[in-house]
């Protein structure tokens, strides 16, 4: 029996500033208990996508337009941050936003914000479990962290929250290539053990269809391809202008210049 | 030496009055990066609530101050989500101007209902509050200036540092757009520092106001003693605040005592500009954490 949807949008538009459009009509459906990768180029849509749905748009006048959100068949376009997380939808931003001037533990402390009151302790343990490294750590400013701590930080922020669903912008943003492998094998980890359904934006293809189960291709304010992460891997357009490799399956050479003839034949 | 014991006494307690006076204005900055210009409103409006309460309404002391607290709490909650909270999201030069406003605003409604006479309280501090100490004679309301300084210091210490709401508060102040993915209610936080603010002024401008009467344009007055003072201490500081506020009102103390009255409202200005060559984030402010 198919498995019901915990995330749908249906054809989705979204303005900034009353007059630019930046989505047109996107529709993706997210599986419980999946990892959904969202590929694409600079400017396409994705962090826009994931704003939407976790009600950041607002503050950045934004605003869906058309279509509807729905997580768990409630409607939640346009509603407060405050209001979606509170039913456990929780982005991490992009680029890695620490609180500069709060140590990390408090910085981890922020993220109990949506169950104010409620005992976390437990959960410290379990981010600490998670990211060793923030151990070490965790009386010291934030601001004073490199980036793979930082990344660390502010994925196990957002797991304080006890989020059903995760929304992560690009974990792999400026980081060496060993930290990125263990930055995704700990979201993979935190998927399988903790039941978070994950949303994953990225521009490292290659990885994020290591662990994803599904994903979509963005193009332009428009979802232009989608399919199972191994459909996807063996997707000929999707191995040349996203992995980096010639349609034959090798790694592209340069020296053959005949390559720039072969066009995106999804537009 | 008993003037200078006299003169330093007087500029502690003064200097514990301005550092509650600049906590309340620390905290509007520190959580939305406004600088309050109708901070010296607040406090003076404080201190007429209080006046009309223990006057006009003759309630006694106690419950008139807690009262004049209450109030002053709910007036910086209603300040924030009538005049702020539309402004949220526009530029930050809108919000100060804004302020400017409402501290025009604020002091017409004060002329308007209260006139521009001095009033003093019926004296109210107990004697045993005096403090004796042979040549000079310390009166009790120094001694309550230093001491509810000191309590409010560390409350506000503890609560920025250990409390759940107030690690929320900083976050706000670190970086908005985070905090809010955190799901953090930006909104409740700017207008719990507006009532905090509102709180701890009109508590400030209470003890002024035993101290030297009331007067409109003498208590609005102090709101800008407080730019020194937070400049002084580091804008974003609260501890620094309290320390500037120690060194300002001592500064001025000895000014008027030893060199000549006129020039104490001038000399913490110069001493400002000189700390401000040497640090120019204050003496307690942060240093922006730049990382290449």
């Amino acid at each position: 029996m198919e498995k019901p949807f915990m995330l749908q949008l249906n054809n989705i538009s979204v303005v900034y500033s009353d007059v630019i459009q930046v989505l047109k009509g996107v529709s993706l459906s997210v599986q419980e208990g999946a990892i959904v990768s969202l590929l694409g180029s600079n400017g396409a849509g994705k962090t826009t996508t994931l704003k939407a749905i976790s009600g950041l748009l607002k503050p950045e006048n934004g605003e869906v337009t058309d279509g509807t959100i729905e997580f768990r068949r409630s409607k939640i376009q346009n509603l407060s941050p405050e209001a979606i997380t509170r039913m456990g939808i929780i982005q991490v931003l992009e680029g890695r936003q620490p609180f500069k001037y709060l140590t990390i533990e408090e910085n981890l402390r922020v993220g109990t914000a949506t169950r104010w009151g409620k005992p976390y302790k437990n959960d410290m343990e379990l981010i600490y479990n998670y990211f060793p490294a923030l151990k070490k750590r965790k009386k010291s400013l934030a601001g004073y962290c490199s980036g793979g701590e930082l990344q660390m930080l502010v994925m196990g922020r957002a797991l304080m929250a006890h989020p059903q669903l995760l929304l992560l912008d690009e974990p792999s943003l400026g980081l060496a290539p060993l930290i990125v492998r263990e930055i995704f094998k700990i979201i993979k980890r935190i998927n399988e053990e903790q039941k978070t359904t994950i949303v994953l934006v990225e521009q490292n293809a290659n990885m994020a269809l290591q662990i994803a189960h599904y994903g979509y291709v963005m193009e332009n304010g428009k979802i232009v391809m989608e399919g199972s992460a191994a459909d996807l891997k063996e997707n000929p357009d999707v191995k040349e202008f996203y992995l980096g490799m010639a349609a034959s399956g090798d790694k592209k050479s340069y020296e053959n210049v005949k390559s720039y003839k072969r066009r995106k034949r999804w537009l | 030496m008993d003037f200078f014991l006299q003169l330093l006494i007087n500029g502690i307690s003064i200097g514990f009055l301005y550092g509650l006076a600049a906590m309340g204005f620390v905290m509007i900055f520190k959580s939305s990066s406004v600088l309050n210009f109708a901070h010296g409103e607040m406090l003076a409006l404080g201190a007429y609530i209080f006046l009309t309460l223990v006057t006009w309404a003759e309630l006694p002391v106690p419950v008139a101050f807690l009262v004049s607290l209450l109030g002053s709490f709910i007036l910086g909650f209603v300040i924030e989500r009538l005049f702020l909270r539309p402004l949220i999201g526009e530029p930050l030069i809108y919000v100060i101007m804004l302020t400017v406003g409402l501290a025009a605003m604020m002091k017409g409604f004060m002329l308007l209902v209260w006139g521009g006479n001095l009033y003093i309280y019926p004296d109210f501090l107990p004697a045993w509050l005096t403090l004796d100490l042979g040549n000079i004679v310390v009166p009790p309301v120094y001694i309550t200036a230093i001491f509810t300084g000191l309590v409010f210091l560390v409350i506000f210490g503890l609560f920025f540092k250990y409390s759940s709401q107030g690690i929320y508060m900083r976050s706000v102040a670190d970086n908005q757009p985070a905090a809010m993915s955190l799901g953090v209610h930006v909104r409740r936080v700017f207008a719990l520092s507006w009532a905090i603010a509102a709180l701890v002024a009109s508590m400030s401008g209470i003890v002024l106001g035993v101290i030297n009467g009331i007067n409109v344009h003498d208590l609005s007055a102090v709101g800008l003693k407080v730019f020194p003072v937070v400049i002084l201490g580091g804008l974003d500081s609260i501890g620094g605040a309290i320390i500037a506020a120690l060194i300002i009102g001592l500064l001025e103390t000895f000014t008027g005592g030893y060199i000549s009255p006129s020039l104490r409202d001038v000399v913490p200005y110069i001493f400002l500009i000189f700390i401000l060559m040497v640090r120019p984030y204050g003496l307690f402010g942060l240093v922006e954490i730049e990382r290449v």
